[in-house]
């Protein structure tokens, strides 16, 4: 087995001194839910002001729970879903039109299994986005075919065009919907958990298909996953994301090694980890909050193990705290007050309710 | 190594098909397994190896069209799973061997509250209980797991997954098994949840003394709880040793392989191979050893042989592959030296026996833990 250094750092210091190719400025989403006997308009708070920068050539991990709006982030940067606050930027300006979006910008879902349509061949799911967008040249649509499914590994090309979805693999699914995200020749490629469905000796293959289409390509990758050591294996820049909120963000080894935020601290000790030389012991339990009514100032202080007074009462903006990496905690403030920087005890925090006591 | 009474199972050649005849796919071929008492066994495998039809056939609570065609499985000394009727299964189920499944959101009833479920158990299998009796034990077997008494009120759907799944195990406990099988049991929870639930649960074991069979496709979660592992590959048992034995020192290129799968959290960054290729289709079956397609050190007769599983290293481990037979030289990523723990340091100077007499030093040890943030 051939072990080859990665110089993916280097390579993203290269591409972060230019514009970013897709920028997400002060994004929000809230999503409205029927309350009973509809007396209060009530929201679920699952994306609040989180900005963000894809570089070109670069892939941008964004690691979160279930629940932390991590795929939110994700479908509005492909503007599936209209964002509550916040804006789109590709290449600086306003997002185009739907159409001439999507020509820049595609996604690809979690779920092989269901994101391919089972009555239709491969040929047809790449063939779509091609005709669509007006990419196909009736001659040259078989060859166009080929060298799509070329450039996901899927050889030989005749063979794998002709097949229906319940032919393949989940890993050559995922292959065939990235191929499909590949089509409209794209610069942005937005990742939703690529990985996650599909068995452990098929995933690397995924994940190093994609550092392959940043190196060969220069796409601007967006990796949502709630597992932080692929994100470390893949990323450039790591972006923790908590109950809507982006939390730390900084390059990928740098966060991994040295975790500023409580929060990034505690998803790492929880990662299963054989080299752990002695037992993790978790600090902050619990769950993460009911979301239709998030806690106030940080949301995490209801878990944190540092919480202090003014974790309550006021929401910490991301402070650097090594080049290029910020964490937004209060731990790392100065000149808090002797009431502010009151330690709020082990008991602080009401844990929502339907949430985990401990 | 410990005497023969502490084997509470023992599977031997369990064979495990799912149809009958020629079309029949074979699920778990030839499989041979010892869980001791208070032991941690883990079982890994990706979707399709066998490890989940392992574990149902062992447990009775295969469906069909599964079939168990060859082998045998014990429970104890005296009791055959494999032939019990119906009411020896049903003294044993629960009472001794307990199950906990992936999804607790089908395991509990949603319209039952948890002490109901709860009452429900103990009244089947302990009729001489009194309701009093019930609830208090219901309560207390609640607190085990995390989870304040009050909660014997709620129904699951007002209960978060992590939750569900720490009932669940609270009822797998509530007879005091001196075996819990775990399907995945913690798969479909968040990493944070899941390592408290999977502290609690060692703790558990650490104070009740129950063995465990940990059913996972994830090898470095294993790595870290488990006492021991057996991989299994394409309804084989392609490797089996110490925990710390097949993270350090894999024998079969499978969990080498696998090992190499998942990203380290530390170290320098190194391009990972994986695996190339994907699981075989069980009808169609490659010949010779199954995972020879995907193999890196294939050669002539792994495409035509099945290998049995090896007894390597004095018979503490076993690995079914052909490269241990000792007829061929063993890469030297496949024949890394045992890692050296504190409990081998102390046995190997009781038995005086050295496996490799220079590897036991206090430098050895350190040597060894070293290199691993950059293991490929």
């Amino acid at each position: 087995m051939t072990i080859i250094p990665l110089d993916r750092a280097r390579a993203a210091d290269g591409a972060g001194g230019g514009q970013p190719v897709l920028e997400a400025r002060g994004l929000t989403k809230h999503f409205p839910v029927h309350s009973q006997r509809g007396a209060r308009r009530a929201v679920v708070h699952a994306v609040e002001d989180v900005s963000l920068a894809l570089p070109q050539a670069g892939i941008t991990a964004v690691v979160g729970e279930s629940g932390s709006g991590k795929s939110t982030l994700a479908r509005l940067l492909a503007r599936l879903i209209k964002p509550t606050a916040g804006s789109v930027l590709l290449d600086g300006a306003a997002a185009p039109g739907r159409q001439r979006y999507a020509r820049q910008v595609q996604l690809v879902l979690q779920d092989p299994y269901s994101s391919l349509n089972p009555v239709h061949d491969v040929r047809y799911h790449l063939a779509r986005p091609l005709r669509v967008h007006g990419l196909a040249s009736s001659g040259s649509l078989d060859t166009q075919i080929a060298e799509l499914l070329g450039r996901v590994a899927l050889t030989p090309a005749e063979v794998f065009a002709a097949k229906y979805p319940h032919e393949l693999s989940g890993g050559q699914r995922q292959r065939v919907a990235i191929a499909r995200a590949l089509a409209v020749r794209p610069r942005v490629l937005l990742a939703d958990e690529p990985v996650s469905m599909l068995d452990v000796s098929i995933r690397l293959g995924v994940l190093n298909l994609l550092a392959d289409l940043r190196e060969r390509e220069g796409l601007a990758i967006l990796y949502v996953t709630h597992d932080i050591a692929s994100a470390r294996y893949l990323a450039d820049v790591i972006t923790v994301m908590y109950a809507g909120q982006l939390i730390e963000s900084g390059p990928a080894a740098q966060v991994t090694d040295e975790p500023a935020h409580p929060y990034t601290k505690l998803l790492l000790s929880a990662a299963p980890d054989p080299d752990r030389t002695q037992t993790a012991s978790l600090r902050g339990r619990g769950a993460p909050p009911n979301l239709i009514r998030p806690p106030g100032g940080c949301r995490f202080h209801p878990r944190c193990p540092f919480a202090m007074a003014v974790c309550a009462d006021e929401r910490p903006e991301p402070i650097e705290v090594a080049p290029g990496q910020s964490s937004a905690c209060w731990l790392h403030a100065t000149g808090l007050t002797a009431a502010q920087s009151r330690p709020l005890g082990p008991a602080h925090g009401p844990v929502g309710p339907g949430e985990e006591k401990r | 190594m410990s005497d023969a009474s502490d084997v509470l199972i023992e599977v031997r050649g369990l064979c495990v098909d799912y149809g009958i005849g020629d079309g029949a796919v074979h699920a778990v071929v030839d499989a041979d397994l010892e869980l001791r008492r208070g032991e941690v066994l883990g079982l890994a495998g990706e979707s399709g190896s066998g490890k989940s039809t392992l574990a149902y056939a062992i447990t009775r609570l295969l469906r069909p069209p599964g079939v168990i065609t060859a082998g045998s499985a014990r429970f104890g000394a005296s009791v055959n799973l494999l032939s019990a009727g119906q009411r020896e299964l049903r003294g044993l189920r629960w009472n001794e061997i307990a199950v906990v499944l992936q999804s607790s959101m089908n395991a509990l009833n949603p319209v039952l509250s948890i002490g109901t479920q709860f009452a429900d158990v103990l009244r089947a299998h302990r009729p001489d209980m009194s309701r009093a009796d019930r609830r208090a034990r219901s309560g207390q077997l609640l607190e085990m797991v995390g989870i304040p008494a009050d909660r014997l009120a709620s129904y699951p759907h007002e209960l978060s997954g992590g939750m569900r799944q720490r009932v669940m195990i609270a009822t797998a406990l509530a007879l005091d098994p001196s075996v819990v099988i775990m399907d995945e049991p913690t798969t479909a929870l968040d990493v944070v949840t899941q390592r408290e639930i999977l502290e609690e649960l060692m703790a558990l074991r650490d104070r009740l003394g129950f063995a465990v069979l940990f059913i996972s496709h994830d090898l470095s979660l294993l790595a870290e709880i488990a006492d021991s592992i057996a991989v299994m590959y394409a309804g084989r048992l392609v490797e089996r040793a110490a925990a710390a034995a097949i993270f350090r020192a894999p024998r079969h290129p499978y969990s080498l392989g696998l090992l190499s799968s998942f990203p380290a959290l530390h170290g320098p960054r190194v391009a990972l191979e994986g695996i190339p290729g994907s699981p075989p289709d069980l009808r169609n079956m490659p010949s010779g050893c199954t995972f020879h397609p995907r193999c890196g050190y294939v050669f002539g007769r792994c495409r035509s042989d099945s290998p049995p599983l090896l007894d390597l290293d004095g018979g503490t481990r076993a690995a079914a592959c052909w490269l241990q037979d000792g007829h061929t030289a063993v890469p030297a990523e496949l024949g890394r030296p045992e890692p050296v723990t504190a409990e081998a340091v102390t046995a190997e100077a009781v038995t005086a026996e050295a496996v490799t007499a220079e590897a036991v030093t206090a430098e050895a040890v350190t040597a060894e833990a070293e290199p691993t943030g950059g293991r490929s």
